[in-house]
């Protein structure tokens, strides 16, 4: 029901549009290219601004790298055919990334022997590399047909993992030589290194898993929908189109469909066989059914029922069967009411009517039966019908509640 | 229906439906029926409707219960108060009973269901229209059950929370299919006098502080 509205909604008033990382047209994670397109300015601007912010202190860099991890990538982009230029241009971006934020720190008065920097740089390409493979990760499905990247996605991890290590023991390795301490230093500086280098792949394979999850829901209960859908409303629309000279029968087809629905929509299946109000409202439906008349029920409280009330209920029966047969395709309904001593139940039809005292043989029968029942089981039946007026029987069954057998 | 006031009125109508072929259905059958009601307005989801009826000040506003952007509470929680001349008819093709306790508590005058014909709809109007109320069967049924006299004396302690004798047997023979007109021939009152009944329940319905009544249509939709 839902499904209407919400797509009204985003078509005439569209979302603000969120921060994507771009993959067309990027140099190295596509965040210049992503929010060039989101502030709607030259990507050229955007480079220029992280270039100055960079050279502000490295601030560029953080920047740059957090954009990185939080935005996530555009998923409503084709992935952009990648050839060996591209890789290059990349590997040239992260190259001088790596370089230019060292010398800032070596600038900046925290001057870094060679013997540090090397490693340093090892550990910043190694880093770059991991990071860019969470974002093949997420792509890995598109192209898991090929199947062709697998192995260079995994060599390229194995490349970025490694270097880390031996940056990361290179770094401690000279200054640390000796000591269980040192040791054990190194160990958890390498551990820490691995953490902070795979989480942006944790942080995207969950968000992934959680996308995949709300997808796959979305897409059981659209199947779920489709399959009542097609069951019940497609075909009993089918047959209504093959009954249009038949009036009758496609009043029958609407009203039962509409049952149905409603009860699908708004209420779960009562049980027919112990209350009282399901089983007046099964009873309306069999004649609505047969007869192809509209039957409104009404029903004031509820209660089990027992053998009296059984027959109340096929009393009621009856009187809407008569009720269907006579009233000549007008309204019929139904009202019961139950109260703590008595339930009452009231079948009216705006038919024809007729003189109580010209009654047709075969529906004074009729009235007998229904008479004949409730009199079998302690109740009344009264009928009021005048031409002109409809008919109205009226079937009043005490409660067995206090007399108990 | 045929008891309508003799020099028909003009009542300015506007129709809030998110469905375009019911209310063009309904602004024909309209049209046919009672040539005096005319359709000022329409409008598809809440925030719509809210713009054209404060454009337009109609005489009555049929508001569908379910609508986009909130249903058909939310334009009445917006308008109720600060448009009193306007009144509210709910029209659905629910019969859940939270969602008419809902309309009807959030200030609609009446509520009927999409099922009704088109001069029982034509004269809901026009009763509406005259500061009255329109209850469906299905919403007198709701109401008795809700009223329901089972409740311990000691616990009604307020007037609203009562249904006198009078008004429980008019509701009784709304929930039986019977027409204003009826009603008033079975109790040999007058249709005036029925409409006083109803508006008076209507009355009680909104005001009502019961939490039996809230509790009531939330226990319904498990049942």
């Amino acid at each position: 029901m839902s499904a209407t509205p919400d797509t009204a909604r985003q078509a005439t008033a569209p979302a603000p549009p969120r921060l994507y990382r771009s993959s067309d047209g990027r140099v190295l994670a596509g965040v210049a290219r992503g929010l060039a397109d989101h502030l709607g300015v030259d990507v050229l601007v955007v480079r220029l601004a992280f270039v100055l912010l960079a050279a502000a202190g490295g601030a560029g860099v953080a920047t740059y790298g957090l954009f990185w991890v939080f935005a996530p990538q555009n998923p409503y982009e084709a992935e952009a055919p990648r050839d060996r230029e591209r890789d290059l241009t990349m590997l040239l971006a992260l190259g001088s990334l790596t370089v230019g934020g060292l010398l800032l720190l070596s600038a900046l008065g925290m001057g870094l022997r060679p013997s540090l920097a090397i490693p340093l740089v090892a550990v910043g390409v190694g880093v770059s590399i991991l990071w860019r493979q969470a974002d093949d990760d997420a792509r890995a499905r598109w192209r898991a047909a090929t199947g062709t990247h697998r192995f260079g996605g995994a060599a390229r991890a194995g490349v970025g993992v490694a270097l880390v290590v031996v940056g990361a023991g290179a770094i401690l390795g000279p200054a640390n030589l000796d000591g269980t301490a040192g040791g054990l230093m190194a160990a958890l500086v390498v551990a820490a290194g691995l953490t902070l280098v795979s989480s942006p792949w944790w942080v995207r394979m969950a968000r992934d898993l959680a996308a995949e999850r709300s997808a796959r829901i979305r897409e059981q209960e659209r199947a779920e929908v489709a399959a009542h859908v097609h069951d019940s409303v497609l075909h009993t629309l089918t047959l209504i189109q093959r009954h249009v000279d038949d009036p009758r029968e496609v009043t029958r087809l609407a009203r039962a469909q509409e049952r149905e629905l409603r009860g699908w929509l708004y209420r779960p299946a009562p049980d027919a066989t112990q209350h009282l109000a399901a089983a007046l409202e099964r009873v309306a439906a069999e004649v609505e059914d047969a007869h192809g008349v509209a039957i409104e029920v009404v029903v004031v409280g509820d209660c089990a029922l027992d053998d009296r009330l059984t027959a109340l209920r096929d009393a009621a029966r009856e009187a809407l069967v008569n009720a269907a047969k006579y009233a000549a395709g007008a309204a019929v309904s139904v009202y019961a009411e139950v109260e703590p001593d008595t339930v009452t139940v009231f079948v009216r039809d705006r038919g024809p009517g007729f003189d109580p005292d010209t009654v047709p043989e075969d529906r004074l029968g009729l009235r007998q039966s229904v008479r004949g029942r409730m009199a079998r089981n302690g109740g009344t039946a009264t009928v009021r019908s005048s031409p002109g007026d409809g008919t109205e029987v009226q079937l009043e069954m005490p409660r067995q509640t206090r007399s108990a057998p | 229906m045929t008891d309508q006031p003799t020099p028909a009125r003009p009542v300015r109508v506007v129709l809030v439906d998110d469905h375009r072929m019911f209310r063009s259905g309904v602004r024909a059958e309209l049209a046919a029926v009672d040539p005096a009601i005319e359709v000022v307005g329409e409008a598809e989801d809440a925030q719509q409707a809210v713009s054209v009826i404060t454009a337009t000040r109609p005489d009555v506003v049929l508001l569908d219960v379910h609508l986009p952007g909130g249903g058909g509470r939310a334009v009445l929680q917006e308008l109720v108060t600060e448009l009193p001349d306007v009144k509210f008819l709910a029209l659905s093709v629910s019969d859940a009973p939270e969602d008419v306790i809902a309309v009807v508590r959030g200030g609609a005058r009446g509520y009927v269901t999409k099922s009704i014909t088109g001069p029982e709809l034509a004269a809901a109007v026009r009763r509406v229209a005259d500061g009255d109320a329109v209850f469906s069967p299905r919403l007198a049924g709701f109401v008795l059950d809700a009223f329901a006299a089972t409740t311990d004396v000691a616990e009604v302690d307020e007037d609203l929370d009562r249904l006198s004798q009078r008004e429980r047997e008019v509701l009784r023979l709304i929930a039986r299919g019977y027409t204003y007109k009826e009603v008033g021939k079975a109790l040999f009152i007058s249709v005036k006098t029925v409409e006083t009944h109803v508006s008076a329940v209507l009355r009680k319905l909104q005001l009502s502080n019961r939490h039996e009544l809230t509790r009531w249509a939330t226990a319904r939709r498990l049942v």
